[in-house]
């Protein structure tokens, strides 16, 4: 296995240098290795490499004034952009690539002004990638495993199979994204593409089925959203069918489908370990990281104005005038002298002031308390005394605290986001108990009020404390199974929506049900059999912190 | 830079395609918004739909593309009458774009270098008259999303900023793209596209196929295959044209009228923008389809496009709020 993704990834190299324009490129996920190193040096397009670190300016990426060489000059001097000497560019650590860097280089390459790029990829986690827009224009996704064998990179000849007519390869290729449920339009079109760079390299032509079969190995299995069914080859029969009064090019794609079934055994073979697991679960954590609300401590926009800084124009950085002016001002007599025939203010780079806004991110921690017959007894106690002392700290750190009791058939909102001390205190001890526990009710009255409070500029964080035994659903119905899956379905919505969240269970056993609601909301779990609520507050703090 | 790829040889897409040809006939439609999954063809149908507009007549070298002189701004230090034609603008608003870029600023080379107060236009000037396209709309950060809606709603740029003090007119269509899964879009932001479209990749495997055929084409001989719908651009473009003329005569009626307030009023639909939209992009879907008054028929096709972003979105609905509004439609036009 891990020789075969070593010469899969030979061959897309290969392919990529015979076409990568077309190709648009592709992520190389490896670590920083020798072995990286000489993936690299195989790989060699007709085009020169070229550097473009991810915190490339917008001047240097699009063209625009260089301002160092304009103050010196006098006049104005334009730079042009990265991709106007033409050059494959290769991206270093590009799992830290922003949305914004992405958005431009997908621009770019739908304008057809790129030339291939390779995206680099150190990431270690899942979450760490290329965003997907990006990722989804390059072709391949090349992550080899293990060490590289020795003979590499000699790779095994493939076998050229028959030739193809091209409808025929287009139409498999087609068929064959949409079994492995790939949406995007792009992947069959860049695995054609692919098909047809092989066969230029291997001196064809035309595509035989060889390098089809190749092309999806190398393009699809990575997008793959599904794993088809093998089992049950009567599920394609209907689509074929229906064809039938619709398209006369029925013909080709029923010739196909024997074929398409040893395609589909070549790409399943390589489908990613754990494809199943994460199917169905939304990706998480890298939702709207463009519009973080709330978050952004320092920035350059907005909030109150800090003291302006040394800085360098271009990017997102705002000029201050009048500091650069007061900055420069000491220096004129003696750069006049250096430049006499200049008129108006000599201006050097190291003058320039940028503007820096600080802007003041709230925490707000909602506390979602379950308060049925089955906690209140026990816990509701302690939960209540927990909530106070994280409230006396919030004081101290300008956190809000909101708090939602669920019990009987609803959840209710017993405090709005507030600081305020004495208030809670008092809705606190007047927090009854009893009745079912609708807890899907309680995660969505959480959900919203984080919604609503991450749009006022705060960071929500929820905290579920409950005992675990949901069994009223989300109509009001008292139903176990029904009540449990409603609550993993806001669960999903509330990890969609990207707040963080931490599940404190206070059942006298540890719920694996409670432990499964934590993975599923990607947030903390911590069981507290016999809490006391300092304990309860100090374990808070710190998965916070943490 | 190669020609883009013609609007008519998009296959499937209809809503979208409809949509976008409803702002070219009216752009008091105020936007689009399409959502849905990558590779779909949003992007490509924005950049074609540039190409296939008329153009427009400006005066020559103005930095806001005015019609006449008149409606030059005094900053740009025109003297010319003249006017030339220019393709319909389609400017791109990258994410991670500067406020700046998009506002306009102080020249600042020219400021420094020279010492004289100047205006650089942004790209709100360039795309006066045209579209603002922003890809990924739902990813861009919330202070130019604030500038987008002040601007779109006014229609009216105004640059208070290092001592400048401007203002120019910034009429154009907003064409917004993205996914919805990596983030939402704020409900007031929703509220100024006049007509969402969710796209989807197309389910069926021969249009899909079709899709990728043509694709092919295209990317082989660009030239060839732009020259082989030609005829069809130009069919579309004479009858958005035609739309234009005539959509001062197509007549509402008080049903009809009655008939957007219902289905609001049903749907529960926020303000009244859900309703001016209804009525106006049923006018112009009656007038590109040649017809003398709007009838419920129109408001069939329009009603998804014009209200099913304007719903109190509930996170737990997968059926998706286009289904909702069908089902309003199929009760209240019954």
């Amino acid at each position: 296995m891990s020789d075969t993704s070593w010469h899969l990834a030979a061959a897309a190299l290969d392919i990529l240098a015979v076409d990568p324009a077309a190709l648009g490129g592709a992520v190389l996920r490896m670590r920083a290795s020798p072995d990286r190193d000489r993936v690299l040096a195989a790989f060699a397009p007709a085009l020169p490499l070229r550097k473009l670190p991810i915190s490339i300016s917008d001047e240097q990426l699009m063209g625009g004034v260089d301002l160092g060489a304009t103050l010196a000059a006098g006049k104005i001097v334009r730079s042009s952009g990265f991709f106007a000497t033409p050059c494959t560019a290769v991206i270093p650590m590009a799992e830290r690539c922003a949305p914004a860097l992405a958005a431009k280089l997908c621009q770019l390459s739908d304008k057809g002004l790129t030339h291939g790029i390779l995206a680099l990829d150190e990431g270690i986690e899942a979450d760490e990638a290329l965003p997907d827009s990006l990722s989804d224009r390059l072709a391949f996704h090349i992550a080899p495993e293990g060490r590289r064998p020795r003979d590499w990179p000699k790779r095994p000849a493939i076998d050229a199979g028959r030739p193809l007519a091209a409808d025929e390869a287009i139409a498999q290729l087609t068929l064959l994204a949409a079994r492995f449920g790939i949406a995007s339009l792009r992947a069959p079109l860049l695995a054609w593409q692919a098909a047809q760079a092989h066969a230029t390299l291997q001196g064809r032509a035309h595509a035989h089925s060889g390098d089809i079969e190749l092309a999806a190995a190398l393009v699809y299995p990575h997008r793959a959203t599904q794993v088809p069914d093998a089992d049950t080859p009567a599920d394609q029969q209907p689509a074929p069918e229906e064809q039938t009064q619709q398209d006369e090019g029925t013909s080709d794609t029923q010739t196909a489908l024997p074929d398409t079934e040893m395609l589909i055994e070549a790409v399943a073979a390589l489908l990613p370990p754990g494809l199943l697991q994460t199917l169905g679960q939304t990706r998480s954590a890298r939702v709207a990281k463009g519009s973080g609300a709330g978050k952004l401590r320092k920035s350059n926009r907005r909030g109150r104005p800090l003291p302006s800084r040394p800085g360098r124009l271009g990017g997102d950085a705002r000029i201050d005038l009048i500091a650069t002016l007061r900055a420069a001002a000491p220096w004129q007599p003696l750069r006049r002298k250096h430049q006499p025939d200049r008129t108006g203010l000599l201006i050097r780079p190291s003058d320039i002031r940028t503007k820096r806004y600080a802007q003041h991110s709230d925490r707000l921690l909602i506390f979602s308390v379950d308060a049925s017959g089955s906690a209140a007894m026990a816990r509701l106690g302690e939960a209540k005394g927990a909530i106070e002392l994280l409230l006396a700290e919030a004081y101290a750190s300008r956190d809000h605290v909101a708090l939602i009791s669920f019990r009987g058939t609803q959840a209710e909102t017993l405090l709005p986001p507030t600081r305020s001390l004495v208030q809670t205190k008092r809705r606190l001890s007047a927090l009854p108990g009893g009745g079912g526990t609708p807890l899907a009710a309680g995660l969505q009255s959480a959900m919203t009020l984080a919604a609503q409070s991450a749009g006022q500029g705060m960071t929500p964080t929820i905290i579920v404390l409950t005992d675990g035994r949901a069994n009223i659903a989300l109509d009001g119905s008292a139903h176990r199974a029904t009540a449990a899956e409603d609550a993993r379905t806001v669960a999903r919505a509330i990890r969609a929506q990207g707040t963080e969240s931490l599940v404190i269970d206070m059942s006298n056993r540890p719920q694996p049900a409670l432990q499964d609601l934590g993975r599923t909301l990607d947030g903390g779990y911590i069981a507290l059999p016999r809490a006391d609520a300092h304990r309860m507050t100090d374990a808070v703090t710190a998965a916070l912190a943490g | 830079m190669k020609q883009p790829f013609p609007f008519s040889a998009i296959v499937g897409q209809d809503d979208m395609k409809t949509a976008m040809i409803l702002t070219a006939v009216d752009p008091g439609i105020g936007g689009v918004l399409v959502f849905g999954d990558r590779g779909t063809g949003k992007s490509t149908a924005v950049r074609a739909l540039a190409a296939l507009l008329p153009p427009i007549e400006v005066v020559k070298g103005c930095p806001i593309n005015a019609a006449t002189s008149a409606e030059c701004p005094d900053w740009a230090e025109l003297e010319t009458n003249q006017t030339e034609e220019r393709p319909t603008p389609v400017i791109d608003l990258p994410l991670g774009v500067t406020e700046d870029r998009v506002v306009g600023a102080l020249d600042i080379e020219r400021a420094l270098t020279r010492g004289e107060k100047a205006f650089e236009p942004g790209l709100l000037a360039r795309a006066n008259r045209g579209y603002l396209y922003i890809d990924e709309v739902n990813l861009l950060e919330d202070h130019i999303v604030d500038l987008l809606l002040d601007v779109a709603q006014s229609g009216e740029n105004v640059v208070e900023r290092e001592g400048l003090s401007i203002r120019h007119a910034a009429r154009f269509v907003l064409v917004g793209s993205g996914n919805p899964e990596e983030g939402e879009l704020r409900p007031q932001l929703l509220d100024r596209f006049g007509l969402s479209v969710e796209v989807r990749s197309p389910q069926d495997v021969a249009e899909r196929i079709e899709v990728i055929r043509r694709r092919d084409a295209y990317e082989r001989k660009p030239e060839a295959f732009v020259k082989r719908y030609a005829k069809e651009d130009a069919k579309v473009r004479a009858a958005i044209v035609d739309a234009r003329g005539r959509i001062g005569v197509v007549a509402a009626g008080n049903a009809i009228l009655g008939d957007c307030a219902e289905l609001c009023l049903a749907l529960g639909s926020d303000g009244l923008r859900g309703e001016l939209t209804l009525l106006r992009a049923a006018r112009a879907l009656a007038a590109y389809e040649g017809a003398k008054r709007v009838t419920r028929k129109h408001l069939r096709r329009i009603a998804p496009l014009a209200l099913s972003h304007r719903l109190r979105r509930d996170p737990l609905d997968e059926a998706g709020s286009s289904t909702r509004v069908n089902r309003t439609v199929e009760t209240v036009l019954a």
